[in-house]
């Protein structure tokens, strides 16, 4: 795999943070280098919150990802102040229960999943994130089935581990829808 | 692999302290270093530390001055405004020659600023962080294990010296993850004689005080600091170099800025410029011997900082007129592109940007 750059994000709450963290230590597990950057500041407070993880084989310059080679957006405002950024031949992943725009970029590979409605659907509201998560592994293999949940065992808290089966499950159907 | 933990650059420097055998901290929260305090909060209770928020940066910086005083490892932390409440206090350590860690996670300044990351602090940091004549060692970590690892050499080094020290940091690298390794933790011996401690009556007494009213002694008194602090300058420069050795464009970077100046040197050799990074670590002492050891074969230096020009200054004074030295910078809490700095690189390659 080539370095992969990556921008999620959506509002606040939805675990763009969360997820950012999940893939930069499946990153770590796979022997890469990483980094992860969130947006801070007074935007976070209910607006958009967004998060760069770089993933590569070299040292890491810029941590932060003004082109991405993925976009994840999971609102319409992240959509359209990322959309232009992505790099040509670059992936935007959308949750389209979310956001009923269409991508206008031709150069580029879409992928609309109805995150939110498949979690829900599921029984696990607001793991919308998880299905979206599944998608991009599936979409960009950055890493081994067992490192992304090994990345997912470390990243969710100790006080919350009953609900890794459920984040299991969700990343499972967002690499099968 | 599995020692390796992913951790915020703020969080690592609290806790990089903790394992550098510092158990006394006091500050004042201010974004975009709150994090360092939180932590710091959470843990000191439970390893019978001290963490104490104090009602200003004002305070602080004094109770870091009493507890240094003490002899103990002691530290604050905070960003570039509550540096500029802290200077007075600081100016009090340096001339009382305790030594203390003083971490300034920077902001997008003047005034209140901004609370996006900046390297607008660097005059304040290595020329006058408060009044009279004095310095601090100062580093300039680029990544969070260095921040880590430069942590406790600060500790130490501070310790040696008997002053105070600085990590420089900023909002990117406070509040970015990246994979770390913790130190081992260590138990500094306690064998600062001149500290003002308990001694039941069987010394005289210390006294650490900044007041000289003799103008003679005090003349003395800085004399004998600047002769320290020229054996430091000579001793303790730090920086790394990145495909220097034949370079013709050198470009000179500190901190954050310096991993955007990395990407762009390696963008510039794919197109077969040859160009090449200093990165200063060590801000005070300024690295001029590396840099002197490139001015023959260099043909143009140019800053790369997140500010309006400052580094740049010391890279004339080491550069001496030999070569042409340009600046690039973003302020304000914008983070310079990789992108924007090849544009730079390219145009004194003599190309078309």
């Amino acid at each position: 795999m080539n370095d992969l750059n990556i921008l999620l994000a959506g509002f606040g709450g939805q675990g763009i943070l969360f997820t950012g963290k999940v893939i930069a230590y499946a990153g770590l597990m796979e022997g890469k280098e990483v980094s992860w950057l969130p947006s801070y500041g007074p935007e976070m407070r209910g607006g958009t919150a967004n998060c760069s993880v770089c993933l590569s084989e070299n040292k890491i310059g810029s941590p932060l990802v003004t082109n991405p080679d993925v976009l994840v957006a999971m609102n319409l405002p992240s959509l359209e102040k990322f959309e232009n950024d992505v790099v040509p031949g670059g992936i935007i992943i959308v949750d389209s229960s979310i956001i009923a725009k269409k991508v206008q970029r031709t150069d580029v590979k879409t992928i609309y999943i109805p995150a939110s409605e498949i979690a829900e659907e599921n029984g696990i509201k607001g793991a919308a994130n998880m299905v979206i998560l599944g998608k991009l592994f599936k979409e960009t293999c950055f890493c081994s089935e067992e490192n992304l949940d090994k990345g997912l065992q470390k990243t969710i808290p100790p006080k919350k581990m009953d609900l890794l089966d459920k984040n299991r499950l969700c990343i499972k159907l967002g690499r099968e829808n | 692999m599995s020692d390796k933990v992913l951790m915020k650059g703020n969080e690592a420097i609290a806790e990089a302290a903790i394992a550098a055998g510092c158990r006394h901290f006091f500050g004042y929260p201010i974004t975009p270093q709150t994090e360092v305090a939180a932590y710091m909060s959470k843990r000191m209770p439970k390893i019978g530390g001290v963490y104490l928020q104090a009602e200003s940066e004002v305070a602080s910086i004094n109770m870091v001055l009493g507890a240094g005083a003490a002899g103990v490892r002691v530290m604050t932390s905070t960003s570039s405004p509550g540096i500029s409440l802290m200077s007075e206090g600081i100016s009090y350590i340096a001339g009382s020659d305790v030594p203390c860690l003083i971490v300034n996670v920077e902001r997008g300044g003047p005034g209140l600023g901004g609370i996006q990351p900046s390297q607008s602090d660097y005059f304040q940091a290595t020329k006058a962080t408060g009044h009279g004549d004095f310095h601090m060692l100062v580093f300039a970590p680029s990544t969070v294990q260095e921040t880590v690892d430069l942590i406790s050499d600060a500790f130490d080094l501070g310790d040696k010296y008997r002053m105070p020290t600085m990590i420089l940091s900023d909002g990117l690298l406070g509040q970015m993850m990246e994979p770390v390794v913790l130190p081992e933790a260590k138990d500094p011996t306690d064998n600062k004689e001149w500290a003002v401690k308990g001694h039941q009556g069987k010394r005289a007494h210390n006294v650490v005080n900044s007041l000289y009213i003799d103008p003679k002694e005090l003349e003395d008194l800085n004399i004998a600091r600047f002769e320290k602090y020229k054996k430091i300058m000579e001793t303790e420069q730090r920086a790394e170099e990145y495909l220097v050795d034949d370079a013709d464009i050198v470009l000179v970077a500190f901190g954050a800025s310096s991993r955007i100046a990395h990407s762009a040197v390696d963008m510039a050799r794919k197109q077969g410029i040859k160009a090449g990074l200093i990165r200063p670590i060590t801000l005070w002492p300024f690295p001029e011997k590396t840099i002197k050891k490139h001015i023959d074969h260099a043909k143009v230096f140019l800053s790369v900082e997140m500010n309006m020009g400052q580094m740049v200054e010391d890279v004339r004074l080491t550069v001496q007129d030999k070569k042409p030295v340009h600046f690039f910078g973003r302020t304000g809490g914008m983070v310079p592109t990789p992108k924007e700095v090849l544009e730079q690189i390219v145009k004194l390659n003599g190309g078309e940007c």
